[in-house]
């Protein structure tokens, strides 16, 4: 968790359900401070821009085009802020779209307080967060990978150690529970996590986009 | 052009899932045509191209044919797909990203269209191929019809999208956007109207009878090409309009109980306020049932170990008012020992629930290769398993041992005040195989 010095990391929220907005804000208020809301695409766009916040919770689903939206056109103004998806929605291929755009961790909305924090500081440290259901969606779409060969072998696969970590996340293990059982540092497990990260963003593995097309009709 | 390399879909018993025929609009270069029987024969969108331009060398067949789906095969709609509710719904309202209806590469349709052209050309010389007079005409004519149908298209493409995301919608360069229809529609009209033209000029030569036979046919043809597109568009937007009104009435209908069922749930908060474990369970179930219906489509509830395991996780919830977070990767059909495999599982998870004191109990399942792996974790108080209490030999007899006899494994680890996970895993039958398994009670 940053505390650097006695700044607390700025956030904002971004979310079209304004009772969710102030549920957020009344949680973590104490701990970090909430610099702004935003309830759709061009909102959070401009709110990005002008507050500066470190960490922008993100929205899946945001009239205007998404939370995918909102990270392309704040990638093309090239501002700093780090983003943390945040959604009610399971769909896969929803999440790991707002992942290959940008984002650098996804929680579900039934996230407790404490761990909301606990992810935003994650993330403002410049780790990824990685939810078990994350780690999930993750293995299913770089499952079978090693039967397909492909242009650059590098991004499209996941090493076995990552692999095996990001097992441990999805079997509920929390980052240090991984690090315990692996035999290695917690900053370790992050390292291999944001690998992952990397590997989800920049591959174009061909499966990986075909992916989310098949799985809807699983 | 055997591109199919066995994938994971194979695996996994039949296919009904089979895209329909629908012309795509991402990542075409003409109409799409290509784009989507690639989607639909499940082929490699570079083959079933290279095959049109191929066929085009037969005397300009593959650009009859393309022409023909063209007409025929209508185009992709958003909600068509059969998504789930929450997201079609999500979708229409904007809140989901469209994918972007990028074209494809253009230098990749000048390469098509020379090598396509080539070919008549070379079939030609040989003296195999059609005679220029007829082949002049009908290139021509497919230019200018291309040209009117793209027109079509990008009306209907308009009328697909959400406002905000149509490319040249006409929120933005309105004038512009009319400007391209004229254009679109003089161009196509004239290039048509060159083509017979051309074609009567040169066929000068034969006699009258032939000539005025001829003359009909083309300008019969021409016309029909040229109303055709309205006409068409005019029955598809017809049967369109009926089945929107008849989805429309479903999803009244749908809507209503759901808001029953939400509106009894939260009655039922109301009246147990006072006991936070009965709120939480009963916010629980309906978000849950919630979801099920918003985002899971209908194909991903029949029998698989996904539906089963998340359903067995639901009643292990409900019955002892524990969190059961379930995350499943991959999935399988759930046949041969699979059912005792969720019964075991099904044990540890009523366990973990019943003794261990954690909070919630983490479930995850792997279905990968030929084997499937389920682990159920509690970070609850844990056991010493050289001293196993009494309460915990349920855990050894009814997982390990119902395990074992079905030919898997089980695995307990504990310790106390770490909590416990237990590790099954169960080989899978080979499709090929028989699978006769049986039922244990």
């Amino acid at each position: 968790m940053t505390q650097q010095g006695s700044r607390r990391v700025r956030v904002l929220v971004v979310d079209d359900h304004a009772m969710f907005r102030s549920g957020v804000r009344t949680e973590i208020g104490d701990a970090v401070e909430v610099v702004g809301e935003a309830a759709d695409v061009e909102e959070a766009v401009t709110a990005v821009v002008q507050l500066q916040p470190d960490v922008v919770l993100l929205d899946v689903h945001l009239p205007g085009g998404g939370g995918v939206e909102v990270l392309r056109r704040c990638a093309h103004q090239g501002v700093p802020a780090r983003f943390l998806a945040l959604s009610v929605s399971d769909a896969a291929q929803d999440v790991i779209g707002v992942i290959r755009a940008g984002a650098r961790g996804y929680v579900t909305k039934t996230i407790t307080g404490d761990e909301l924090v606990a992810a935003i500081g994650r993330v403002a440290d410049g780790d990824a967060v990685f939810s078990p259901r994350l780690a999930g969606f993750v293995l299913d779409a770089f499952a079978g990978a090693a039967e397909v060969p492909s242009v650059d072998p590098e991004l499209d696969l996941l090493s076995a150690r990552e692999r095996e970590v990001m097992r441990l996340i999805a079997r509920g293990y929390a980052y240090k529970e991984v690090a315990r059982e692996l035999f290695i540092s917690v900053k370790t497990v992050e390292t291999h996590v944001s690998s992952v990260l990397r590997k989800l963003q920049l591959s174009s593995r061909h499966e990986l986009t075909a992916w989310a097309a098949d799985r809807r009709l699983l | 052009m055997t591109t199919g390399a066995p994938s994971a879909a194979d695996s996994t018993a039949a296919d009904p899932d089979r895209p329909a025929l629908r012309r795509r609009l991402d990542g075409r270069l003409l109409g799409g045509v290509a784009a989507g029987l690639a989607d639909h024969l499940r082929l490699d969108v570079l083959h079933v191209r290279v095959a049109f331009a191929l066929l085009s060398g037969i005397a300009g067949f593959g650009v009859a044919l393309y022409g023909a789906l063209w007409v025929v095969v209508p185009v992709e709609s958003p909600t068509e797909r059969a998504e789930a509710a929450g997201l079609a719904a999500a979708s229409r309202a904007g809140r989901r990203p469209w994918r972007a209806t990028r074209r494809g590469d253009l230098g990749q349709l000048v390469a098509f269209g020379a090598f396509g052209l080539g070919l008549v050309l070379l079939l030609n010389t040989v003296g195999a191929g059609l005679p220029l007079l007829v082949l002049v005409p009908l290139l021509i004519a497919a230019a200018g019809l291309a040209l009117l149908w793209s027109q079509a298209d990008a009306t209907e493409r308009a009328r697909l999208l959400p406002p905000q995301l149509t490319p040249d919608g006409a929120a933005r360069g309105g004038r512009a956007a009319r400007l391209l229809t004229v254009v679109r529609v003089v161009g196509g009209l004239a290039l048509v109207g060159v083509a017979v033209l051309v074609f009567l000029v040169g066929s000068g030569r034969q006699t009258a009878v032939g000539e005025a036979l001829v003359l009909l046919v083309v300008v019969g043809l021409g016309l029909a090409l040229v109303v055709g597109p309205l006409l068409w568009r005019l029955l598809r937007q017809l049967e369109d309009e009926r089945r929107e009104r008849l989805l429309t009435q479903q999803r009244a209908d749908v809507a209503a109980h759901l808001h029953d069922s939400v509106l009894q749930t939260l009655a039922l908060i109301q009246r147990k306020a006072q006991d936070p474990r009965a709120v939480v369970a009963l916010a629980r179930a309906q978000e849950r049932d919630l979801r099920i219906w918003l985002f899971e489509p209908e194909a991903a509830r029949r029998s698989t170990l996904r539906a089963e395991l998340e359903d067995t996780a639901a009643q292990v919830e409900q019955a002892h008012g524990v969190p059961v977070e379930v995350v499943v990767v991959g999935d399988c059909p759930l046949d041969g020992r699979l059912p005792a495999l969720v019964r075991a599982a099904r044990e540890a998870m009523v366990n973990a629930a019943r003794h261990s004191g954690a909070p919630v109990v983490d479930v995850f399942a792997e279905c990968v290769g030929d084997s499937v792996e389920v682990f159920v974790r509690d970070r609850g108080k844990g056991f010493d398993p050289a001293t196993v209490p009494a309460d915990r030999m349920g855990l050894a007899g009814s997982v390990v041992g119902r395990m074992e006899r079905h030919g898997g494994t089980a695995r307990v680890r504990s310790a106390p005040g770490e909590g416990t996970e237990v590790s099954l895993s169960m080989p899978r039958p080979q499709p090929g195989a028989a699978a006769t398994e049986e039922e244990d009670a």
